[in-house]
């Protein structure tokens, strides 16, 4: 059950890959002339005939349909072709940057969950105390601030007014010790909304299981207050958090661009917005294939958490 | 009897408490919690903000003054003392009641009218989105069987695109502007809301009198429209209010990685991006309307949550 469970996710996942670069695809020949969004002109006037040798040299004159597959052939082959601006291989770009991403994903991961669940437990345990509405005030803000203004207020405050944080940038070539301030405010930034909806769902779900008959059950058998707060209701109360994981990481991937673009960050989400203010379509295409990819090979993994931590969990139905 | 009692009790403790000041107070706080008046007022404020903009802004929010360029907010009288008669021309005692940005155009002119833009986007989305993910998830649980797998795989695929990349992509393949980008939001709405109307019409159809309705010889686009329809309505406000406040979030960021609504258009997202070179000089640019966007999806949360307590207690969350 769990392997054909396991399987059919797989060909989820295969699917979902072939359908978001089928969109994209689509939209790069919304408009009349896609060769347009290949060649950079930059005002130049480019003879017809050259036009006709690329667009022929490019494959653009064939049916879509052979198109895609064409470049969904290569890609499996490791090419995700060439920049538009800069004409230097795609997955070089993407090595290089690829890094800094998923440093400031983890950080920000880390950051979300280790604050997020515990703190929902708290706020759940001493419901209606100030550490509930302490709690509650956290979650509402990062649900309500948009992330990127948070980076502004940010920035003003502690980078330009204090003066006690870098303000954009890895830090690259500076010396450990001082390079974890540069992730300071960017994992903060991007770690609130996840944190945000960690705090909620955990609140929710402890509170319930709290109020079941088998907690009820625990403690009236005399079990510790601590074993039954850890081993019989935190254990149950997990389920929810880990179920939406994959909700919050669309967010989170999404969050990755903004917070990327407005400190700097050297990682694939700023590659993204650089690509669309040099109006090259290629290295886009490929940042969408490569934050698909992630969304799906990540939410495969919440899966597999999912059948492993809760075996009773029915294939199929939904939890919202 | 025993509720008799409570009552009574009730009663008598509420004439005793009445009197004091703290339980004025308490009372009041109460109020708050139980009715989301603070939520209501600031939303009907912006509305009425967004819709008589072009009596309430003091500026044209597109006029250029470069005399004006970064003059600071009206309190600043420093600020103003030095600078006298420059702007003697203008409204309100010759000041800019929240500033003026780098070209010298009106701040708060521009935020209220960015407040139109944003209101009028997200709910016009959201409408759109309610109506499209209502009729694809009441088909989906209607008609069941390989229609729904269809539909549900095709929701699951959608669900997996990175939206704000795509939103990237059509701006540089299709372009941009408020019809594109009311477009995009109803396409990252809808797929929010099939499985919910699925679930709910799932278990709709099962009773009785929708089977009264079949025999009645009712035709299936009857009963999905006079039956089904009125039965999810409920929950698809609550879904509704619960993410419009989402929807003003993903615009003004599209806005400000200005790839959203058009730069002519003022807009809090463009408005925070404009500011961004100034924040050592000129804070209020990005401040005001990063709490414009604060307010109202904080509002827009509230009044979701309220709204689901009041109608829905399945969806409830544990208080």
């Amino acid at each position: 059950m769990v392997r054909k469970f396991l399987l059919l996710r797989l060909v989820f996942a295969i699917l979902s890959l072939i359908g978001a670069t089928t969109v994209v695809f689509g939209l790069s020949h919304a408009k009349e002339d896609p060769i347009n969004l290949f060649i950079n002109a930059d005002g130049y006037f480019i003879a017809p005939e050259t036009l006709e040798a690329l667009r022929e040299k490019w494959g653009l004159d064939k049916p879509l349909v052979i198109q895609y597959t064409t470049w969904l052939g290569n890609v499996i082959r490791g090419d995700l072709g060439r920049s538009v601006a800069s004409q230097r291989p795609i997955t070089t770009i993407m090595k290089e940057r690829w890094g800094a991403t998923v440093q400031l994903a983890v950080a920000a991961w880390i950051f979300g969950t280790f604050i997020g669940i515990p703190l929902g437990v708290l706020s759940a345990l001493k419901r209606g105390t100030s550490w509930d509405y302490v709690a509650r005030f956290v979650a509402l803000f990062g649900q309500s601030l948009p992330a990127f203004w948070i980076a502004l207020v940010g920035i003003w405050i502690f980078g330009v007014w204090l003066e006690w944080l870098p303000v954009f940038g890895r830090g690259d070539t500076e010396p450990l010790t001082e390079r974890w301030k540069y992730f300071v405010m960017p994992t903060i930034v991007l770690g609130w909304a996840p944190l945000a909806g960690y705090l909620r769902i955990t609140r929710s779900s402890m509170l319930e299981v709290m109020d079941s008959e088998y907690v009820k059950l625990a403690r009236a058998k005399g079990a510790s207050s601590s074993k039954v707060i850890w081993k019989h209701a935190f254990r149950n109360a997990l389920i929810q958090p880990i179920t939406v994981s994959t909700l919050l990481l669309a967010g989170f991937l999404d969050g990755a661009v903004l917070v990327e673009s407005v400190f700097a960050w050297p990682g694939v989400g700023r590659v993204s917005v650089e690509a669309v203010n040099s109006n090259d379509f290629t290295v886009l295409m490929g940042t969408v294939f490569i934050f698909t990819a992630l969304y799906v090979v990540m939410s495969f993994i919440t899966d597999i958490l999912y059948t492993v931590i809760d075996p009773r969990i029915r294939l199929g139905t939904e939890v919202d | 009897m025993s509720t008799r009692i409570d009552f009574t009790l009730a009663e008598e403790s509420r004439t005793q408490r009445s009197n004091s000041p703290v339980a004025i107070l308490s009372s009041g706080w109460n109020f708050l919690r139980r009715w989301p008046v603070i939520p209501v007022v600031i939303l009907v404020t912006l509305l009425l903000m967004s819709i008589f903009a072009s009596v309430l802004a003091p500026e044209d929010p597109n006029k250029q003054q470069i005399f004006a360029s970064l003059a600071h907010p009206a309190w600043d009288d420093d600020y103003y003392a030095s600078t006298s008669g420059k702007f003697a021309e203008e409204k309100f005692g010759g000041r800019y009641i929240l500033g003026a940005d780098e070209f010298g155009r009106d701040v708060l002119s521009r935020f209220i009218y960015g407040a139109r833009v944003s209101l009028m986007v997200a709910l016009v989305a959201m409408v759109s989105g309610m109506i499209l993910g209502a009729w694809v998830g009441i088909t989906a649980g209607y008609y069941g069987g390989l229609i729904d797998e269809l539909l549900s795989r095709f929701v699951d695929i959608w669900n997996a695109l990175p939206f704000l990349l795509v939103a990237l992509v059509v701006s540089i393949t299709i372009g941009q502007g408020l019809l594109i980008m009311m477009a995009l939001l109803v396409m990252l709405t809808w797929v929010g809301l099939v499985r919910n109307i699925r679930a709910e019409v799932l278990t709709l159809k099962t009773r009785d009198y929708i089977a009264a309705a079949r025999i009645a010889g009712a035709s299936d686009l009857h009963i999905m429209f006079r039956h089904l329809f009125p039965g999810i309505l409920n929950l698809l406000m609550v879904l509704a209010s619960l993410r419009v406040g989402g929807l003003i979030l993903t615009e003004s960021a599209l806005s400000f990685l200005g790839v959203g609504i058009p730069s002519r258009i003022p807009s809090w997202g463009s408005m925070i991006s404009d500011g961004r070179i100034w924040l050592d000089q000129a804070w209020w640019i990005s401040f005001f309307p990063g709490l414009g966007i604060l307010l109202t999806v904080m509002s827009f949360n509230f009044l979701g949550d309220w709204i689901r307590d009041k109608t829905d207690p399945r969806l409830r969350q544990s208080k």
